[in-house]
């Protein structure tokens, strides 16, 4: 390192720290212009009708969404029910069964990349693999895109969360005389409950914003859905077809649809990181 | 792989040359994926090149300037800017932030860096950079976060005894703690350029979907991503929807490959650290 004089050397330093508090403040900036924005649009797109209402064809002022909320909720449900418990029983494979041995490995690093995959490309894989051979967009296809990606991130969490619990507890459990998976039931579970909620919360949070997957799984529909084998309305893909819409009418509806998304996942966000600090406080 | 199989019409069909031909021709059949492979390639390029220096910065700025208290509080805001659905960023990308691009920046930039290729044209808002600035804001949050872990596992002691010999804050960043932390930025690089090169809806919102190769970072574009979210559902005949699958397997051993490496990379730290 050559020896520059100390007042240049100062001035220097004193340039990067404005430069890295003004990068800071940019992130900040971003996030509230853009919370700011959806929040000033959406706002005035609330009302009782666009809860309680069915979308009016274009040029006709009213209407709501009603079933593409209710279609959201089922969806992600019906994506919860199929995808948590698989996920935590993975990870209780990877955490308490596999520990060290290969498949556990071969497991993880699969997780790992299904963690990386674009979400439009499940879309895809469940595409081909759902509605053609059913010739049909339905609810379950939709759900079933949304389980694949909620399942390795319940997994990895689920697998964390197990692994932090101290083994003296295990060893206690098993010193008891209870079979090794009362231990995993009664013992370890309730250890890593506030974890395993937060993996939940956070897989949650993650698929109900997601719009890719569902594009061409669960399509999109303008009424109330019959039964889940066919095309459900969903908030997600109906915003990305009111915004792309030239009326005035239905873009106020899509922020309104953003602000409703928006808050929901940032309410789960911020109960995951409440339950993780309850969690860690409790211990 | 499923994929595999149903994009067998247009690997038939087409073969390697799908990777190479920049047609894109529904009604005659005709399909080539290079445009939107190049669209990829060119907005993940332009996030990368914001997102990686900005999120070092922001990262440094957690860890050795700011009191703890308002650490957390940057800290935490930033992680939320990963929990904000991406369909968010594509309405406030498309309404809010396009129009900003077009009236205030393109036209200061095709002012004074008109001369090159690259800032030429009309400034519409939508188009590759407004893409890759919003997938640049995106992936920040993935990057700064991890390089700020990696940071924070820099033993104080090191840092320590280069502040005992004098130096100033940025001196000890740049002799010591980026030194310890190449390999676990290189990780953060690898995790945000995967999420990129994924990304959907944002993409599709403002990137402006059109079939062309420009020069100019203003004129519209497509990428992988947008091609399929724009056109699967109109996909009516086999050869088209098969090579939509195809452009999918493209995209899918695009990040395998990705993934690969990060994970090798992380693997062979490990091995170099114990």
């Amino acid at each position: 390192m050559e020896l520059n004089s100390l007042k240049k050397r100062r001035r220097f330093n004193s340039a990067i720290q404005v430069v890295s508090s003004l990068s800071a403040l940019l992130g900040l900036a971003a996030l509230l212009w853009i919370l700011l924005v959806v929040l000033q649009r959406g706002v005035g797109a609330l009302n009782w009708d666009f809860f309680t209402k069915l979308p009016t064809p274009p040029g006709i002022i009213g209407g709501g969404l009603a079933n593409a909320i209710v279609g959201t909720l089922l969806i992600t449900l019906l994506a919860a029910i199929w995808g948590t418990p698989l996920g935590i029983l993975a990870g209780v494979y990877l955490a308490e069964y596999g520990k060290g041995t290969k498949i556990a490995v071969i497991i993880r690093s699969m997780t790992n990349i299904l963690i990386g995959i674009p979400s439009i490309i499940v879309g895809v894989f469940v595409y081909a693999l759902i509605v053609l051979p059913s010739k049909t967009f339905s609810a379950y296809a939709g759900a079933a895109s949304l389980a694949i990606i909620m399942l390795p991130v319940v997994v990895r969490t689920t697998e964390d969360m197990l692994s932090m619990v101290p083994n003296a507890l295990r060893e206690a459990g098993l010193s008891l005389g209870a079979p090794n998976w009362r231990v995993i039931l009664q013992i370890v579970f309730r250890a890593a409950r506030g974890g395993l909620l937060t993996g939940i919360l956070l897989a949650v949070a993650r698929v109900s914003g997601e719009t890719a997957p569902l594009l061409f799984t669960a399509l999109n529909s303008t009424f109330w859905m019959h039964s889940l084998n066919e095309p459900i309305a969903n908030l997600t893909v109906t915003i990305f077809n009111y915004a792309m819409s030239p009326y005035a009418d239905w873009k106020s509806q899509a922020w309104g649809a953003s602000l409703l998304i928006m808050g929901a996942v940032l309410i789960l966000n911020i109960a995951a990181r409440l339950a993780f600090k309850e969690r860690s406080r409790a211990k | 792989m499923i994929l595999l199989l149903d994009s067998r019409l247009a690997v038939a069909k087409f073969g390697l040359g799908f990777l190479v031909s920049d047609a894109w021709n529904p009604v005659t059949g005709d399909f080539g994926g290079l445009s939107s492979i190049f669209g990829t390639a060119a907005s993940t390029l332009i996030a990368m090149l914001i997102a990686t220096p900005l999120g070092l910065v922001i990262a440094l700025f957690l860890v050795e300037l700011a009191p703890p208290k308002l650490s957390a509080f940057f800290g935490s805001a930033i992680e939320l800017l990963a929990a904000i659905p991406s369909i968010i960023y594509g309405m406030w990308g498309l309404f809010v932030f396009a129009p900003f691009m077009a009236n205030h920046v393109q036209p200061i930039l095709g002012k004074y860096l008109g001369f090159l290729p690259l800032f030429q044209g009309p400034p519409l808002g939508i188009g590759m950079l407004t893409a890759g600035i919003i997938l640049a804001l995106m992936i920040l949050p993935y990057i700064s976060s991890v390089t700020r872990d990696v940071f924070m596992m820099v033993p104080p002691v090191v840092k320590e005894a280069a502040y005992g010999v004098g130096a100033t804050n940025w001196e000890v960043t740049r002799g010591v703690t980026l030194r310890y932390s190449l390999s676990g930025i290189v990780g953060a690089g690898f995790l945000g350029l995967g999420r990129a090169v994924g990304e959907t809806m944002a993409v599709t919102f403002v990137i402006g979907n059109n079939h062309q190769i420009s020069a100019s970072l203003f004129a519209s574009g497509n990428s992988i991503a947008s091609t399929l979210a724009n056109e699967f559902t109109e996909a009516s005949d086999p050869l088209y929807l098969s090579s939509l699958i195809n452009l999918g397997l493209v995209l899918f051993i695009m990040t395998l490959l990705f993934q690969a490496a990060a994970q090798f990379w992380l693997w062979h730290i490990g091995k170099k650290m114990t």
